[in-house]
């Protein structure tokens, strides 16, 4: 007979999650020079990144968070505050959720949506440093407008996951997880999966 | 302490009975197919009977009113799945009676089969529940009328322990004209079950919850009650279960129930006096949590509470690590992106439905293990909270701000 699995999901993960480093104690965030906050409680993920910079250098030192979520969450926001610090925020900007899974030893495909939060956090207060040092012209506002506020997916999302193949809303889902929470921007999506595929593919 | 194996997810199943065991490993070497006239038949017909006897003791009903099946979600398949039929050649006026009344807390088996049978054309209406989970009796008067064919209920629910007074929900539903089913699956053998009082046509028991083995249930059908087979094939069960019977599994349900019998009328006070203890606990030690469920009419044996600002997956895993299995209504958990269904419908927020976590006890559980869990649960709860963005003391939140 075999016997229960160590644990429900990697040895890694678990460590993060038993033992999170660089949790941001309290609410004060003014000590940091970039602040960025993803998701939202309804659908159970919520991150805030905190990051201090090397002006000279313009590479991160410190990066804190703050988590609501579930193990993957928790443990996905910990291994990225590891993962960042010493990078040049341009290559802090860059990191995917890929990476992140894949430094965590893999998650289950259906927690990688516990996962994209992260990330996009750590981006949103890396603009916010840019913003507050007066480097606007560095800000990497994709001048995207967030369509489906569950998964924190943009219209550019969607652009991508046409570009990369989707073709019905299906699959547009599939791809992005785009309205698959409360599902109230299911129009929008449909409209812009229709127009992307327009301009794109003249279907 | 660290070594202790606490296990609060009876809800979710139980571990067989000591007498269950003994009594199914005696009978291993029984192998007989219950159809067979041999002698091996007849010994695995005789325990099949005795067994059904058991059942339809336990809960006040004729033994040829006890369908053996393999578990309480086929049951609730096979109920529903009556009022399909596009002719009524089987259930005589079903053409005429094509709408089903159930609730937005049932279970999935329930909840999905009525989704199913909408597509194929049945027309389904749900209950809608009070924040205890109680279902409106006026709101199903209003409902009830003469294209009802069947109204589902359950008995207690899985989630928040709510229990439904099935006796003058049966009334109601005959005074229309329609047939009642209950799933009874966590009721049966923690409060008592008696089909002729509950007035009930058709009653949904699992063996798993009541310290049975898996794979096995019944199905109440009372006489002359019209029937369909789900599963068609064979004459077993009367023609009413074709599949040759799991005897091993009837001859545990059979067992379980005859322990039930002899365990349930002292375990109440002790179960409600445990619930309380845990109750009275986490509200003296953790602050900003909600009670879920109804006060008084609810099982002895199951608490839910909201935690606010934590994830409901993170605290099954902190306190699995510690030992103590329990199960939360957070989407995490389960795969999918929606926190239960059954918070969600007693008007909980989706964010405390997230934090959620559901204890329930059961026959072996003991006071010593409540302590245990008193222990850790706050620690973890405050540990968890120091990480949220969605908590501080008070339960403001940083992203309302």
């Amino acid at each position: 007979m075999l016997q229960a699995g160590e644990w429900a999901y990697s040895e890694t993960l678990k460590e993060h999650f038993m033992n999170p480093k660089n949790i941001l104690q309290g609410e004060n965030t003014d000590d940091f020079d970039g602040v960025g906050m993803e998701g939202n409680l309804q659908c159970g993920d919520q991150m805030m990144v905190v990051i201090k910079v090397d002006k000279e250098k313009d590479v991160i030192t410190d990066c804190q968070w703050k988590t609501y979520g579930c193990a993957s969450a928790i443990a996905s926001t910990s291994v990225l505050s590891e993962m960042v610090k010493g990078r040049t925020l341009d290559a802090a900007f860059h990191i995917s959720p890929k990476e992140v899974a894949l430094e965590l030893g893999g998650l289950p495909d259906h927690k990688i949506h516990c996962s994209v939060l992260g990330d996009k956090a750590l981006r949103a207060a890396i603009n916010n440093y840019y913003t507050r040092n007066g480097k606007e012209d560095q800000v990497k506002q994709e001048q995207s407008k967030v369509i489906c506020q569950c998964m924190s997916i943009t219209d550019h999302d969607i652009e991508d996951a046409v570009l990369e193949g989707a073709r019905t809303y299906f699959e547009l889902q599939e791809r992005t997880k785009c309205g698959t929470v409360c599902g109230q921007c299911k129009d929008e999506s449909e409209a812009l999966l229709e127009k992307f595929k327009h301009i794109h593919f003249g279907a | 302490m660290a070594d202790m194996k606490v296990y609060f997810d009876h809800n979710a199943t139980t571990p067989m009975h000591p007498e269950v065991k003994k009594e199914m490993i005696a009978a291993m070497e029984m192998f007989g197919n219950p159809s067979s006239m041999h002698s091996y038949g007849r010994e695995a017909r005789a325990n099949v009977e005795d067994a059904r006897r058991k059942v339809a003791d336990f809960i006040g009903a004729d033994e040829r009113e006890i369908i053996f099946v393999g578990s309480g979600s086929e049951a609730n398949n096979t109920v529903l799945s009556l009022f399909v039929c596009g002719t009524s050649q089987c259930i005589a006026g079903s053409k005429m009676r094509s709408t089903i009344i159930t609730t937005k807390i049932e279970h999935p088996c329930v909840l999905e089969t009525s989704e199913c049978l909408a597509h194929r054309g049945v027309r389904v209406k749900y209950l809608d529940v009070d924040r205890y989970g109680k279902i409106d009796l006026d709101q199903l008067a209003g409902m009830l009328g003469d294209d009802v064919g069947l109204v589902s209920v359950m008995m207690a629910n899985n989630e928040i322990g709510t229990l439904q007074d099935i006796e003058a929900i049966s009334a109601m539903v005959h005074a229309s004209g329609a047939l009642m089913h209950t799933d009874a699956v966590q009721a049966i053998g923690k409060v008592p079950v008696d089909v002729r009082k509950l007035g009930v046509d058709f009653l949904t028991i699992s063996a798993h919850k009541i310290y049975g083995p898996k794979g096995v249930g019944a199905l109440f059908v009372k006489k002359g009650i019209p029937y369909c087979p789900l599963i068609r094939g064979g004459h077993q069960e009367l023609g009413r279960r074709a599949g040759t019977e799991n005897t091993l599994g009837i001859l545990g349900l059979g067992r379980a129930v005859e322990m039930r019998r002899f365990e349930m009328p002292e375990e109440e006070e002790r179960m409600l006096h445990l619930k309380q203890t845990l109750r009275r606990g986490i509200e003296e030690r953790i602050d900003d949590i909600y009670f879920n469920g109804h006060p008084t009419d609810a099982l002895a044996s199951t608490l839910n509470v909201s935690f606010t600002g934590v994830e409901g997956e993170a605290i099954l895993l902190y306190l699995d690590l510690e030992g103590i299995a329990v199960s939360t209504g957070s989407a995490c958990a389960s795969g999918s992106l929606d926190p239960s269904h059954v918070l969600l419908a007693t008007g909980v927020d989706a964010e405390l439905a997230h934090g959620s976590i559901r204890f329930s006890m059961g026959r072996e559980s003991s006071i010593q293990e409540v302590e245990y869990v008193l222990d850790v649960l706050p620690p973890i709860i405050q540990r968890i909270r120091n990480m949220s963005t969605a908590y501080i003391k008070g339960g403001l939140h940083a992203a309302s701000r």
